[in-house]
């Protein structure tokens, strides 16, 4: 496997470029056979450049040493990384949701029976062997688009392992897994480990990397800037290295005196809300926690109108507001954040400006609907400026920018409206620990102001940190009510499970 | 020079028209003549005037394969109309209002009923054909000799100030849509529909009004050629039309305008028509047969498509 220098896998003095843009600075990037390393650093940093130069998909402009498995390697296309045994898993699976979890498994290589047609037999079988050895009771006829997300990425794993991959890299593993799947996860790729293969973790959650990881490597603006064991190092100083500076109170919170009733839920039942009722005040961040597919996203969705009530009110400032349509909630001074910002929130291929005066473009139009675009190019230059975005100009494509900017333009869309209740819906999904400070500090400006807001996360400690109240959701229903005080991560938990 | 450089890759498919002109302007001396030039506008206006309709459905996310059925259907109403001597203020309305409504119809099925444009358009195609061949009776209808006769005749084969009326009908339609989508909240919510029609609709956007409107227009539009060209010809062809969903299809292609929707410009759309136009009339003046002529047409929507850049995998 390793000869001389006992690392699986050994780059050094790797740079690439895009545009004239230094990406990646005579970075060093090293780990052994059965070592977890984490790979972390900001959103820009650098990590998916570098994560693609060692999976092939894109070549370095320089390095003065590429060594997998002892060998000087120049991966010109994925299919030879791929062969050579390096498999990554992406962040957005790349399964075909129609297929099997055994076609899936072994999509492009089927095994062949001696009449040249797929063998199905054996494709069942070794993809249940594979499966059994990540201890998964996973159906291999089953279609995977009906698997959850957790089991999704099992059967990515199971195909990494078909590939006899011996480098494995899994980019933000588990930012869509429930906490059990998480732990379910890391029992996998600890006996990964015990196998002797070597995986990169790619992560923003910190946590994950002290109880996972044995050794961690910071990249920050394309360099390499700390590289050493997990153990030797805490949190805040892992923060330092990624960002810089210390962030003190990560999780900022803001007391504020306690405002009027502004939202009033009663009854409410819709798809996947079984009779909630809730009361939210001005000035007052209220959490919403609970497993995945608890009901929260779909409560927010129901309040904003965006799916049909079948019972129950919503009162904003005291009138009763009829949801029939997002357009409803907009009118009432609801605004919504969706959790998934490239496929609900923005949209990708159109510009910062047209994206975030979308919602609040009827009030930026004058007789006949014409738009008035000097109004339009202020509000949006007004925004751009107080959340700090880092973009080429208004009329950049949304594409374009990281996920915490992208985000930043989500809750600039929102709050072009003016409007009286924000729901967020994981607004730090994805985004690097220096744009969540920043997102923080503008919640909390909107909460100064007087705006109802309702947080849902699944990010306790942000939960925590910033909540005045937290209500907890189970099965569609609230299960669980708790002030600022009382409330703990295993209060939390055990309503959760419900 | 380097912003006129950016200026020139950014609209490819201007750059592709002024080559196109120079190259058949060199081959061909009777091409840049005013007369030619002018005659190239008039055979092009009919489909520059559909493809803008087109234009919009296309940035909404879906396709209209109706217009040509569209255009028989109304222009051999607008003729009976006409041949009965109805007054032409109201008989060429009257035509369009008929248009927007079979378009609405289109919009509601593939909206609130959510058919997928290519079906739901080729189900009015299909039976706007016949609908036109019951009501002609699979032959021509005249407009006849009346006064309104005489007054609908200008509207195909009249001058304005020297410019035919089909050109000037054609510049204005493209004059007002093109404002109505680049300036107005109904455009950009076009372009956001087909951007991501759940961004839309989270947005506030009523997309199923959206849609039933923006087909609307495109019936509309089409109408409106099937009005000009039966004033041309004075009289309704039951066949008119046909295949005149592809040549706006193309013309919206040529121009840039993403098939997935989202993305592109009328002003794409109309150098894209002319394009079309200029290479018919190129062909003509060359004496080439038209067999060939399609097979020419294909190559350049082709090469337009292959040459414009941004569209990314």
């Amino acid at each position: 496997m390793d000869s001389q220098s006992g690392f699986l896998l050994d780059l050094q003095g790797v740079g690439k470029g895009f545009n004239g843009v230094t990406v990646l600075d005579g970075v060093d990037f090293r780990l052994r056979a059965g070592e977890v390393m984490a790979l972390i650093g900001e959103n820009g940093a650098g990590k998916s450049t570098l994560m693609r130069i060692v999976t092939g998909i894109v070549q370095p402009d320089s390095a003065s040493a590429m060594m997998f498995r002892g060998q000087p390697v120049r991966f010109a296309a994925p299919r030879q990384a791929i062969d050579a045994g390096i498999a990554m898993i992406h962040q957005e699976l790349n399964l075909l949701p129609h297929l099997s979890v055994a076609d899936n498994i072994w999509l492009g290589r089927e095994p062949r029976n001696r009449l040249g047609l797929i063998d199905r037999g054996r494709m069942r079988r070794e993809a249940k062997a594979l499966l059994e050895r990540l201890r998964q009771t996973i159906d291999p006829d089953c279609p995977v688009g009906s698997l959850s997300v957790g089991q999704q990425q099992m059967v990515e794993i199971a195909r990494a392992l078909s590939l006899n991959a011996e480098l494995i890299v899994m980019d933000e593993p588990t930012d869509a897994l429930t906490d059990v799947e998480t732990a379910v996860l890391f029992e996998v790729i600890r006996g990964l480990k015990a196998d002797g293969k070597g995986i990169v973790y790619i992560s923003h959650r910190l946590g994950e990397i002290f109880a996972l990881c044995d050794s961690v490597t910071v990249l920050r603006d394309g360099h390499m800037v700390h590289r050493g064991a997990v153990a030797d190092l805490d949190e805040a100083a892992l923060i330092r290295h990624m960002v810089g500076r210390s962030i003190t109170d990560q999780y900022p919170y803001l007391s504020c005196p306690a405002g009027s009733e502004r939202l009033t839920v009663e009854g409410l039942s819709a798809d996947g809300v079984n009779d909630v009722s809730f009361t939210a005040a001005g000035g007052e961040i209220l959490g919403f926690a609970g497993l995945m597919g608890a009901g929260r996203t779909e409560l927010g969705k129901a309040i904003f109108g965006a799916s049909r009530l079948r019972a129950g009110s919503v009162r904003v400032d005291g009138a009763e507001v009829r949801l029939r349509h997002p357009r409803d909630g907009v009118a009432a001074g609801i605004a919504y954040v969706p959790e998934d910002r490239k496929a609900e929130g923005l949209i990708q291929g159109h510009s910062i400006r047209t994206n975030m005066s979308l919602a609040a473009l009827k009030q930026l139009c004058g007789p006949g609907g014409v738009v008035r675009q000097t109004d339009e190019r202020s509000a949006v230059d007004r925004f751009m400026a107080a959340f700090a975005v880092k973009a080429h100009g208004i009329g950049a494509e949304v594409r374009t920018l990281s996920g915490g900017n992208q985000q930043k333009i989500s809750l600039a869309k929102a709050l072009m409206l003016s409007p009286k209740v924000v729901i967020l819906d994981e607004p730090t999904r994805g985004v690097d620990v220096g744009a969540r400070r920043e997102i923080y500090g503008l919640i909390n400006d909107l909460k100064a102001k007087g705006l109802c807001i309702l947080l849902m996360s699944s990010d306790m400690p942000e939960l925590l940190g910033l909540s005045d109240r937290i209500l907890v959701m189970a099965g569609g229903r609230i299960t669980g009510r708790f002030g600022r005080d009382e409330a703990t991560q295993e209060k939390i938990m055990a309503c959760a499970i419900g | 020079m380097t912003t006129l450089k950016r200026f020139l890759s950014r609209n490819k498919p201007l750059v592709g028209l002024i080559v196109l002109m120079a190259a058949v302007a060199v081959m061909s001396p009777s091409f840049m003549t005013v007369d030619n030039l002018l005659n190239i506008l008039r055979q092009t206006s009919i489909n520059a005037v559909i493809a803008v309709g087109m234009t919009y459905v296309i940035l909404s996310g879906g396709i209209d394969l109706s217009v040509g059925s569209v255009l028989a259907f109304c222009g051999a109403v607008c003729a009976w109309l006409v041949a009965g001597d109805l007054s032409i203020w109201l008989a060429i309305p009257l035509s369009l209002l008929l248009g927007a409504g079979l378009g609405a119809i289109n919009g509601v099925v593939i909206g609130t009923g959510g058919v997928q444009p290519f079906v739901a358009t080729l189900v009015a195609m299909t039976m706007l054909r016949g609908a036109t061949l019951v009501f002609t009776d699979g032959r021509p209808i005249t407009t006849g000799t009346g006064a309104a006769a005489d007054a609908f005749w200008s509207v195909g084969g009249g001058y304005l100030l020297g410019i035919p009326v089909p050109v000037v009908v054609a510049a204005a339609v493209f004059a007002v849509c093109g404002l109505i989508l680049t300036r107005t909240r109904f455009g950009r919510y076009t372009y956001a529909v087909g951007g991501n029609e759940v961004v839309a609709r989270l947005s506030g956007i009523r997309v199923n009004l959206e849609k039933t409107t923006i087909y609307a227009l495109s019936g509309l539009l089409a109408a409106l050629a099937g009005v000009i060209l039966t004033a041309r010809l004075e009289s309704a062809q039951p066949t008119a039309g046909a295949g005149y969903e592809l040549d706006a299809i193309a013309a919206v292609v040529v121009g840039g305008t993403s098939l997935s929707g989202g993305k592109g410009t009328l002003f794409g759309t109309l150098v894209g028509a002319l394009i079309i136009g200029v290479l018919n009339n190129a062909l003509n003046l060359m004496d080439v047969s038209s067999y060939y002529q399609m097979i020419a047409k294909g190559a350049v929507i082709l090469l337009a498509v292959l040459a414009d850049s941004r569209k990314s995998p």
